[in-house]
């Protein structure tokens, strides 16, 4: 039944959508705030699941194993920002494409080195793992409801550090003006560090939310991190709010396009031709997407940067 | 260093190109050309063929870094998709040759209008913005690429095309022999060098600098920089192209993994080791950058825990490039 295919569907791509939502929002404050860019930070969601697959052979429970992830993740991020990114925020975007690349390189290499290129998995916490009946006949698992539940509450939560509180204030105000927020006496690099280690640590809990549903492997982060490129994109460097609609997009597009690029083309050429042609079609789906969101507002949907 | 006084002094001066710098630009080109060319009759007494395959691969790849070093060195443009075209070359001559299309006649016209189709349309794009934007944007096209080579499943797909043999010059299959293909890649590495160079040094290339320089000031004077960004983009993209081809005719293979991200972020780095700037540097990048993962390589599988880190310390701590280690004058970016 296609209504019930379509309900998955929709489902999963909300999935994707809060996961490139927790990548990209740490990844667009740092954008807006210091006009860095990090390729490195797809490999904190990779690190997360590692860790937390450590953390659970330590452990025993998922819970523990989210701790550890999580903290491992911060821990990770903050060494990284003291040994390299710091020295890289006053560079040129070349230099600092070069050197997150080569920490890239090392990271991948390194996780390769300790944990195997065998992928991973991460048990599901038993308290989720049932499933339960969506509509008549359709059964989905919790787990998955609960990725999406956690996902919008930390978007919450974000949302009212952002808008509400005296450092998310300081935060959108870096993400307009960085130097006259610096020229008023604020320590932007202090304010940066709290912000990169949020970013590094969401991007670590999307990297535990993802393993018990995706495989663990060496280099799960890069293409997910060119997915919260393309949200940022669309979304507007700097903007949590422009990050969210544009990740729920993205899963969206890019899920419900897979699931049914090829059906649809089906209604206007011919079956073989359309399986060729559906899947191509399909993957090409949010770039295509970007590329018109750029054309007409070639700063995004909802820019945080003034002037 | 105390040597080019003047090329260091400020931003508005670096262009002008001293005639020191333009003798020794030709000079590491030449012996670069002639080395090359020395190549093959060396390996042949030496009854070792690696050498001679090893070597075809950096000609490749240094076509590659040429055409990128034309907008990234000369343009400030940080293209994160340039593997794409040499993707898109490649793929143009695996997926001619599965419909029985050898010949050069058709596989060159069609690759060059395919990159460069490419290149006009992404490049109208994703020139219209600036720094991290560009960066983001040229990755997530060249990851569109990607991701549509690997669904490509009546080419291959994720495993890719195996082409049973190579390029045919009109009608006569003498690329099969490998000194010639060898001497042919050479020709067309020479080639791209040599109109690389004269599109740096002509107006074109100079309001190209220019615009690196001041976007400002070039508006000013009435000249809208945009255009002439994308026609350096279209250039580079079907120059890359080429370089895909002559690929995809070295391996008799094609494959999606051509076109990874990391292979954009490789060509970006052999064309800063060569030094930001300097063509005949990007031949010694991607030669530098080969050889040394060849070397990483035969000590460990994970030989990427080296480079990486060895990466970082170059950004961080050296600055301008091999050419300049070299010898002579340093150059920002």
């Amino acid at each position: 039944m296609s209504a019930t295919l379509l309900a998955v569907q929709t489902l999963n791509g909300l999935q994707l959508g809060i996961l490139l939502f927790l990548i990209a929002a740490g990844l667009t404050l740092v954008f807006g705030v210091m006009d860095f860019i990090n390729l490195a930070h797809g490999v904190q969601y990779m690190l997360g699941a590692y860790l937390a697959v450590t953390g659970y052979s330590l452990t025993g429970t998922f819970w523990g194993a989210l701790l550890f992830g999580m903290l491992g993740a911060l821990v990770v991020g903050l060494v990284l920002e003291l040994l390299v990114f710091r020295h890289l925020y006053d560079r040129d975007h070349l230099d600092q494409v070069l050197a997150t690349f080569g920490i890239i390189l090392f990271l991948n290499e390194a996780v390769r080195t300790i944990w195997g290129s065998t992928p991973l998995t991460l048990p599901m916490p038993d308290l989720l793992s049932g499933s339960f009946e969506l509509m008549d006949g359709l059964l989905y698992p919790v787990y998955r409801i609960a990725l999406i539940v956690a996902g919008l509450v930390v978007a919450a939560v974000l949302y009212l550090l952002v808008t509400r509180t005296r450092a998310g204030m300081l935060v959108r105000a870096g993400a307009t003006n960085a130097p006259m927020v610096a020229a008023l006496g604020v320590d932007i690099r202090r304010l940066f560090m709290l912000v990169f280690g949020f970013g590094t640590m969401l991007a670590g809990f999307a990297g535990i939310l993802a393993a018990p549903i995706l495989v663990v492997e060496p280099g799960m982060g890069d293409n997910l991190l060119i997915l919260a490129f393309v949200v940022i994109v669309i979304g507007g460097i700097g903007s949590i709010r422009g990050a969210f609609i544009a990740a729920l997009i993205v899963g969206l597009v890019d899920t419900l396009g897979r699931g049914f690029a090829t059906d649809i083309a089906k209604l206007v050429m011919s079956p073989s031709a359309a399986n060729g042609v559906g899947p191509a079609i399909a993957s090409m789906l949010i770039y295509l997407l970007m590329a018109a969101v750029l054309f007409f507002r070639p700063t995004g949907l909802f820019p945080a940067r003034g002037g | 260093m105390t040597a080019s006084p003047v090329s260091t002094t400020g931003p508005a001066t670096s262009s002008m190109v001293p005639v020191r710098r333009r003798s020794r630009e030709t000079l590491i080109a030449a012996v670069a050309f002639i080395l090359f060319a020395l190549l093959p009759p060396m390996a042949s007494a030496l009854n070792d063929t690696f050498f001679v395959f090893f070597a075809i691969r950096v000609m490749v790849f240094a076509i590659a870094a040429v055409s990128l070093s034309l907008i990234l060195g000369f343009g400030a443009l940080v293209s994160f998709g340039h593997a794409a075209y040499l993707g898109l070359g490649a793929y143009s001559v695996g997926i001619l040759a599965e419909h029985g299309y050898w010949d050069v006649t058709v596989s060159l016209p069609v690759t060059l209008l395919v990159c460069g189709l490419f290149a006009a349309i992404t490049g109208a794009i994703s020139l219209k913005t600036r720094g991290v934007y560009f960066i983001m944007i040229t990755l997530a096209f060249g990851q569109m690429a990607y991701y549509t080579a690997t669904s490509l499943s009546a080419y291959g797909g994720d495993d890719g095309l195996t082409i049973w043999g190579r390029t045919e010059i009109f009608a006569s299959s003498v690329l099969s022999d490998r000194t010639t293909f060898y001497y042919v890649v050479l020709g067309m590495l020479i080639l791209s060098y040599v109109i690389a160079r004269v599109i740096v040094a002509s107006r074109f290339g100079r309001v190209l600098q220019g615009a690196k320089q001041s976007e400002m000031r070039l508006r000013a004077v009435g000249i809208d920089p945009y255009w002439y960004r994308l026609v350096a983009y279209v250039i580079a993209g079907m120059m890359a192209g080429v370089a895909g081809a002559l690929l995809a005719n070295a391996a008799e293979f094609v494959s999606p993994a051509y076109m990874s991200w990391h292979r954009s972020g490789e060509l970006i780095v052999m064309v800063v080791l060569g030094g930001l700037g300097s063509l005949a540097g990007s031949i010694v990048g991607a030669a530098s950058f080969l050889v040394l993962e060849e070397v990483l390589a035969h000590f460990t599988e994970h030989w990427r825990l080296i480079f990486g880190p060895l990466l970082v310390l170059v950004v961080l701590f050296g600055k301008g490039g091999l050419t300049a280690m070299l010898g002579g004058g340093r150059k920002n970016g």
